[in-house]
């Protein structure tokens, strides 16, 4: 017991990766005890997570739970972990989801234990992203993260997957081929990949590199970086590998996926971005508010327009990952105000509740394509009084994601319009106009979920659904204890947030 | 202790060689054990060296010296740097795992690995290696080219009687010819520096340690730099005189590729490095800027080649253009940095590629073809293979957790601080490579199993898995624990910059 209070990260970091190797040994026909070990072994981090969230100090500044180790001495880099009150709860999304998102694949009976397997080794990969405090460290399992999900979508993904798996290897590699660079970059000029140092000394760099000016070569790995996590957040133009992935990917793929992946790259924004680089942030806020808005107006536009249910959904993400990139935005201009902390509060908790929401979503598209075999819209319809359970849960986890008053995603998304309205008011004006474009592509946002309501469950009852041996089966129970701690987290945020947003509320105002 | 490993070590394969073609031809299992044998006893050697190699001390230990040859100075001078020894422990995994996945099947249906002659392969195989073995350990500069040789000639041979039917002939002879051409290039160079020392201190001597003292003036460094580095550096495939091991590559047998790519490339890059950049320091300088264009060449050029061949061989043996690129870059950046990536890659190279040429001639033994369109689905036959291919595609990426990125990490550290421009276009090639390694272990592994192949196509043997675990764990390992090898090649890597001045 004293190894793991000593050890507390690591071991959460490090516990699925193991499990997943003993996996390596269990027999290779049994399905479900392969199930039953992935889900055992995936609820481990999740109770240590519980155990870090308790014990987490949110009035402490700094990092709290640190550990060090040496990994790559030869280039100055070690295995630094540590949370703060913005990881933690990335590390508590990610652990919670995982389990579930396990729970969910409970149907797939094909090569189950290399698919737990690599579930498993995903877990390792996002939660090492959220808990690095070295650079080096934070790139590696960015990038390593990318293989379990390659091949979950290229082995277990539908139709077109080769063609969806490929293009999200590539467009995350070469997004992350700047990132690249500019670590390395860094790692020469301060021989240390630490960030706390790295952060203290490149914002005050102020020497050529290379005959070339400072000022540029951070204008261009500011960029850099942008464009590495934009492409996984994903904002506006760089999002085409998304609705092809999430479609493609198995359902509980297309939960992390949606729930968990995406907020890498929000999570990079603030952790890497707006502190490495608070000058270029500032100065280029505009154009990422622009970003993001175009984000908010397509996401819910092609959203609209989809006919395939899981495109919809998958086009949302684009939609509502726009009002994490917009908090930041608007904080990125003026920050150290009041109205950036509150943008920046609900960024984060808007990054938790579409944790939450866009799994809930994709794992109920997944709940009536394993039953009907298409995701085709115009094929349901009227399903409501066939499946009363599911519409109930469908309606609940829609209204969610619309930012219904009462559920979740309203008060993170407030808190961002309220904060980047507050922006444009007191600092700069040209934001409020942002948040008043931002506002028209909510509308819309309610526009394509009320769509995918009605087109599913309302309207004419399409009888082929209602008898014989295609006749619709009522969500089961294994599916609804999926669902229900994602729906008593939504609720829970909806109505009490201040559990949640103490504590990041607390890590806002000590970290920008 | 006194036990001259390294003798050992280079003449336990020669020896073994002799005794194997001692042995009636009939006796072809007892053949193959031998080799196995002595290969394992190789392999323990290099352990063991490479495991009681005092990092703390660093310089040269091991170290052997008898006289050879007095009159002209030339001795059987031995010993292992920081440098070498990695380079001496993949020599004995190649070694090994060479002999595992030739043993093959002799089931008439499977035929894999060496059917034809197994006792001459295996005599000429040993030879080669032994000559790579007296490559990396020699000190004296007339040693290190007489095992050079020793090292390039057999490959006529082995491919040219045990290669592929189609090409081999001509493959042979190119890189016959090519790497002649080179190897005399440099010998003129080391004849002119023998004889400069001469003339300089009065000593006539072929080590290298004393050479290293031999006050070279600059002019003569700068002029002989270029044909001394670039002779050996053929060998390690760098453009634009790549051209012969794509080719040779496709030609050799399974086994005699998994040595040209994982050692034999090699030891052209270590040779340039120990005679070209060791003993031309000043030369070294001057010309750093055209390798390192060349090397910046061959990473990206290599891999856009690769990305568009149809052929698994052809594949591998561009993509080992690009990787050996990357190891030319590292060299040529003559930092810290920049030459530690470069022995790591080194390693790291070797035992990929090893691998790669491992499981492509397994999937040819039993499929009959390497044609990348004509495959499929050969993860459901042979999963084993599968997944190494897989980890093995993973290193080449430089996926992080794996040694490509130990070993590729720094030497684009090491070229930040040398030229930006260069490490940004080299970047390139990474995304490059994620393309063609994730389409062909697509294609190959997952795509449905063609028509042709339903039937005939079985799983690999035991001992081709023992050779894919004994290589995976190496490239996992390193990739995981950098400091298994890291900490050692820098003490090789001081060595260097002490020759360079301490830049």
């Amino acid at each position: 017991m004293d190894f793991i209070s000593t050890h507390l990260l690591s071991t959460i970091l490090f516990f699925p990766a193991l499990a997943a190797l003993v996996m390596l040994f269990l027999p290779k026909d049994e399905a479900k005890l392969h199930k039953w070990f992935a889900l055992a072994a995936s609820l481990v981090p999740f109770v240590l997570s519980l155990v870090l969230w308790f014990n987490f100090d949110p009035s402490q500044p700094g990092y709290q739970f640190e550990e060090m180790y040496t990994w790559y001495a030869a280039i100055g880099s070690s295995l630094h972990l540590g949370v703060d009150g913005l990881s933690l709860s990335m590390v508590l999304l990610t652990t919670l989801l995982t389990p579930i998102a396990i729970l969910a694949s409970f149907s797939i009976n094909d090569r189950t234990k290399a698919y737990m397997m690599l579930f498993l080794f995903l877990e390792t990969g996002m939660l090492g992203v959220f808990m690095a405090l070295d650079l080096l460290i934070f790139f590696v399992f960015w990038e390593v993260g990318l293989v379990p999900m390659y091949f979950l979508i290229n082995q277990w993904g539908s139709a077109n997957r080769n063609y969806a798996s490929l293009k999200f290897m590539i467009y995350t590699m070469g997004g992350s081929l700047g990132l690249l660079l500019a670590v390395q970059l860094l790692g020469v000029l301060f021989k240390t990949y630490d960030l706390q140092t790295i952060t203290e000394q490149w914002s005050a760099y102020t020497a050529p590199i290379g005959g070339i000016p400072a000022s540029t070569f951070k204008t261009v790995a500011f960029w850099a970086f942008v464009i590495a996590f934009a492409v996984k957040v994903p904002l506006w133009p760089f999002h085409t590998w998304l609705p092809d992935a999430h479609t493609e990917a198995p359902t509980a793929g297309s939960m992390i996926l949606a729930g968990v992946l995406l907020k890498l790259g929000a999570y990079g924004f603030l952790r890497l971005v707006l502190p490495l680089y608070p000058a270029e942030a500032k100065y280029f806020a505009g154009a990422l508010a622009f970003l993001a808005v175009a984000a908010i107006v397509f996401g819910a536009f092609g959203s609209y327009a989809q006919t395939d249910f899981k495109r919809l959904v998958a086009y949302s993400s684009v939609n509502h990952m726009g009002f994490v990139v917009l908090g930041i935005a608007a904080a990125a201009y003026a920050a150290g105000t009041a109205d950036a902390r509150i943008a920046l509060n609900g960024a984060i908790l808007q990054m938790f509740n579409h944790g939450l929401s866009a799994a809930g979503m994709f794992f109920l598209v997944g709940v009536i394509y394993e039953r009907t075999h298409t995701r085709n819209l115009e094929e349901f319809g009227g399903l409501f009084p066939l499946v009363p359970v599911y519409g109930g849960i469908l309606i609940f986890t829609s209204m969610a994601s619309l930012g219904l008053p009462g559920l979740n995603g309203f008060i993170s998304e407030f808190l961002v319009v309220r904060g980047s309205f507050g922006v444009g008011v007191n600092s700069v004006p040209v934001m409020a106009v942002y948040t008043a474009v931002a506002m028209l592509g909510l509308l819309f946002t309610g526009a394509y979920i009320l769509k995918g309501i009605k087109k599913v469950l309302h309207g004419p009852m399409n009888e082929h659904w209602a008898h014989g041996e295609h006749k619709l089966t009522e969500i089961n129970t294994r599916e609804i204890i999926v669902m229900v701690p994602l729906m008593v987290l939504i609720l829970w945020i909806g109505l009490y947030p201040s559990w949640i947003l103490d504590v990041i509320n607390k890590a806002v105002v000590m970290l920008f | 202790m006194n036990f001259p490993v390294l003798s050992a070590i280079t003449f336990t394969p020669m020896v073994a060689a002799l005794i194997i073609l001692m042995m009636p031809s009939h006796r072809r299992n007892e053949t193959r054990a031998v080799a196995l044998a002595s290969a394992t006893f190789a392999l323990l050697l290099s352990l063991w060296v490479y495991f009681s190699y005092d990092q703390s001390l660093g310089g040269y230990q091991f170290v052997e010296k008898y006289n050879w040859l007095p009159a002209l100075g030339i001795s059987l001078h031995f010993g292992v740097d920081g440098m070498s020894a990695p380079l001496v422990l993949l020599t004995g995994v190649v070694m090994f795992t060479g002999v595992l996945i030739s043993w093959g099947d002799e089931d008439p249906h499977v035929k894999a690995g060496i059917q034809d002659r197994p006792r001459e392969f295996f005599a000429f195989l040993f030879l080669l290696a032994g000559g790579v073995f007296g490559v990396f350990v020699s000190l004296d500069l007339f040693m290190l080219f007489f095992f050079y040789e020793i090292a390039v000639f057999p490959m006529y041979l082995l491919i040219a009687i045990w290669g592929w039917v189609v090409t081999r002939e001509y493959a042979a002879m190119k890189l016959t010819l090519y790497l002649f051409v080179g190897s005399v290039v440099s010998l003129v160079g080391v004849l002119v520096m023998y004889w400069t020392q001469y003339k300089n201190t009065g000593i006539l001597s072929f080590d290298m340690l004393v050479m290293e003292n031999a006050g070279f003036s600059q002019a003569l460094q700068i002029a002989w730099f270029l044909p001394v580095f670039l002779g050996f550096a053929v060998l390690g495939g760098i453009w634009p005189f790549h051209n012969w091991s794509p080719d040779g590559h496709v030609a050799a047998p399974t086994a005699v590729s998994m040595f040209h790519a994982g050692v034999l490339m090699k030891l052209g890059a270590f040779a340039a490095l120990r005679v070209g950049i060791m003993l031309l320091p000043e030369g070294a300088k001057y010309w750093s800027w055209l390798i390192m264009t060349f090397a910046g060449i061959a990473v990206v050029y290599g891999a856009y080649i690769a990305f568009v061949q149809t052929d698994m061989k052809y594949m591998i043996g561009f993509s080992s253009v690009s990787h050996m690129g990357l190891v030319m870059l590292g060299l040529s950046t003559l930092n810290r940095d920049g030459l530690t990536g470069a022995g790591v890659q080194m390693f790291s190279h070797g035992v990929m590629t090893a691998l790669f040429f491992a499981v492509t001639g397994m999937i040819y033994d039993r499929a009959h073809t390497r044609m990348i369109p004509e495959l499929g689905g050969m993860m459901k036959i042979m999963p084993f293979a599968g997944v190494g291919f897989i980890i093995g595609g993973l290193v080449s990426m430089g996926m992080p957790g794996f040694s490509g990125f130990v070993a590729e990490f720094p030497i684009f550290m090491g070229v930040w601080q040398k030229q930006w421009l260069v490490a940004v276009i080299a970047s390139i090639s990474i995304v490059i490579t994620a393309a063609y390694i994730m389409t062909n272990i697509r294609k190959v592994f997952f795509a449905e199993l063609p028509e042709k192949l339903h039937g005939h196509v079985g799983d690999i043997t035991v001992l081709d898995k023992i050779a894919i675990v004994t290589l995976c764990i190496l490239m996992v390992g390193l990739g995981l624990f950098p400091g298994l090898m890291v900490p050692m090649v820098q003490t090789g890597v001081e060595n260097i910059l002490r020759l360079l001045g301490g830049a």
